[in-house]
């Protein structure tokens, strides 16, 4: 049946998901989604104001997409449980990506808080993706709590620095059976690439495409490129050889 | 634990010695750093670090595009009263002025939060002097209930308080402190600081401290610069917000920038402060924390203020009134200080999309 990306019993056509927190004007937003292809898209609560026609953020998310609420700004497990109800009681669906931050020096997420506040809201029904730092064990048990899908940083967020994490991901990859979407830190297409080609299920974009120049080209750039890596990992690449191969090879006596 | 601690330990430094020591060299390895230590943040405020005020601005907006993308925070404040009891030689609240004093009641604060609130501001910073007995901390909590109604996030602006008090109102929904030391050095501190509780330095330092012990979300700092030497003003605010973001790990620290504005009273600033060098402040506050707002405020010329969207600040204030009731009530008092930009928030969203940025209206919300 081809090569189909479910989470939370939806069809997901894009393995691009993007962030809206960093752009220069919203009205590029449905744009960048068009020309990227980007279905699903992650939107911070406590940027959404839906007192206001022009600056409410969710005006300029097309119906079709897959949105995506973050708790972005939750310090612990009990804020991201609050602000992840409120999302849902203001009418943004029962996706949820959970994003604990305890340290305002790093933004690194904080894996412990993060696995309290996904078993919690697993058992309230929400589709819970988690934003978190790619360590084997905190990703088991998140998928032993009801995580949707698992999602490790690249590199710190914002950071623009690639997948420095790339072993700690293919182990997560290897051995999660859950979707692995990169999220944080990737900030070129080619390193969306490669995070695809090592098995990622999708990968989740903000800095790179909202503050490039023209955020509608990367964007696009982005789509292309995640779409690349997918087929190559879905083709097999060739095995990477560390020496050539030689013409009189040294163990070409055995018969 | 107290900054106090890290003030002592640099008070004796001979910054004299090591500003005239410091290198070009010095300043060029610290823009190229990916993590600056204190001294290369003294030295990216030396006047050596004046020649290369373009490459800190480079690295400065790279920074602040990377952890805060391509947006301005907008907010203003209101005040609520300008009872004080304080002799701060510096401010037109200072007891010994003869102002009109007034403080809002509840419907005026009401009709101030509808007002400010149409123009599309989510988040509101409340402001009172230093009188326990007309602005005790219940009347900020009754302020607050009404403002909730208005606004997404409220902080305040207020007279240092205890833990508890802090711990108070956040419980009824505040979630930012600002609270400017106005000046570290302690002598300078006496000296402008004639009369009142505020007279007391170690109190008021250690209130951003008691603030991230009551768990308030977003602490900001600064000192009033022109009351003594810029540099080691502008060493110890970064130095303060460094020490409290290390030890609360889960508060936002951020750093305001003020400059003494002209206000009712004769005091003279100490120190010229001029635009290039609250640029260079600005740009060694970003390279020494890269992930710290910054905020500029209507003190500020607006062609000042507009040059600064892009260079490291994140969070400005607009339509802005210093007065108490200033924008609804037509009786009018003598603001706390002169402003210099007068726009008012749709004139703010206009120039900051011209810029290339997003004016955000709204960033948090009580939860």
């Amino acid at each position: 049946m081809g090569d189909q990306l479910i989470i939370g019993g939806k069809q997901i056509n894009s393995r691009l998901f993007i962030g809206t927190g960093k752009f220069p004007n919203n009205r590029l937003i449905p744009e960048v989604i068009k020309k990227s292809g980007a279905q699903v898209v992650t939107v911070a609560l406590r940027r959404i104001d839906f007192d206001s026609e022009d600056e409410n953020m969710l005006n300029y998310i097309p119906k079709d997409c897959i949105l995506m609420p973050n708790t972005s700004g939750a310090r612990n497990a009990e804020e991201a449980v609050r602000i992840a109800r409120l999302a849902r009681a203001a009418g943004c669906g029962n996706w949820i990506k959970i994003e604990v931050v305890s340290d305002n020096k790093y933004l690194l997420p904080d894996n412990f808080e993060t696995i309290k506040a996904t078993e919690i809201l697993v058992k309230e029904g929400f589709v819970v993706l988690p934003y978190m730092s790619p360590d084997l064990m905190a990703a088991k048990r998140l998928r032993d709590v009801g995580a949707a899908a698992v999602m490790p940083l690249g590199a710190p967020i914002g950071t623009n620095k690639g997948l420095r994490t790339r072993d700690l991901v293919k182990i997560l990859v290897d051995e999660i059976d859950l979707p692995i979407v990169v999220d944080a830190g990737l900030g070129k297409p080619s390193e969306a690439a490669e995070a695809m080609e090592i098995g990622a299920a999708a990968v989740l974009v903000n800095t790179a495409i909202a503050t490039a120049g023209d955020p509608v080209m990367m964007g696009e750039a982005f789509g292309q490129a995640v779409e690349a890596g997918r087929k190559a990992f879905v083709s097999g690449a060739g095995a990477v050889k560390e020496y050539a191969e030689a013409s009189s090879p040294l163990t070409g006596f055995l018969k | 634990m107290s900054f106090y601690n890290t003030y002592q330990k640099y008070k004796e430094f001979d910054f004299e010695d090591f500003l005239e020591k410091v290198t070009e060299e010095d300043v060029l390895r610290a823009i190229s750093k990916d993590r600056i230590n204190e001294y290369d943040f003294l030295a990216l405020l030396s006047a050596k670090a004046e020649k290369h005020l373009e490459a800190m601005a480079v690295k400065a907006r790279q920074l602040t595009l990377q952890h805060f993308g391509k947006v301005i925070f907008l907010f203003t404040p209101m005040y609520l009263a300008n009872y004080c009891v304080n002799q701060c030689a510096y401010c037109s609240f200072n007891i010994t002025n003869k102002i009109s004093r007034k403080k809002l009641n509840l419907e005026e604060v009401e009709e101030e939060a509808r007002i400010i609130s149409s123009t599309g501001l989510r988040h509101i910073l409340i402001l009172t002097g230093e009188s326990r007995k007309e602005t005790p901390v219940s009347y900020i909590k009754e302020c607050v209930e009404v403002l909730k109604k208005y606004f997404r996030s409220i902080s305040i602006e207020v007279y240092p308080l205890e833990t508890e008090e802090y711990a108070e109102l956040v419980a009824s929904g505040v979630d930012g402190i600002t609270l400017f030391q106005e000046v570290y050095s302690e002598e300078t501190y006496e000296a402008v600081h004639l009369g009142g509780p505020k007279r007391n330095h170690r109190f008021r330092l250690d209130a951003p401290e008691r603030a991230c012990i009551a768990s308030m979300r977003s602490v900001g700092i600064g000192a009033l610069l022109g009351l003594d030497d810029w540099r080691r003003e502008a060493f110890f605010t970064g130095l303060h917000a460094d020490y409290l973001q290390n030890q609360y790990n889960d508060t936002e620290i951020s750093v305001s920038l003020p400059r003494i504005r002209p206000h009712v009273g004769s005091f003279q600033p100490k120190c010229d402060v001029s635009d290039k060098n609250l640029v260079q402040v600005m740009l060694a506050i970003r390279l020494f924390m890269p992930r710290t707002g910054i905020t500029i405020s209507t003190r500020e010329r607006p062609d000042f203020r507009d040059n600064l969207i892009g260079l490291g600040v994140t969070k400005m204030s607009a339509g802005v009134s210093t007065e108490v009731g200033g924008h609804a009530s037509d009786e009018k008092t003598e603001g706390q200080f002169d402003i210099s930009d007068n726009r008012d928030v749709e004139t703010m969203k206009n120039i900051i999309y011209g810029k290339g940025y997003q004016p955000v209206f709204k960033d948090w919300q009580m939860i």
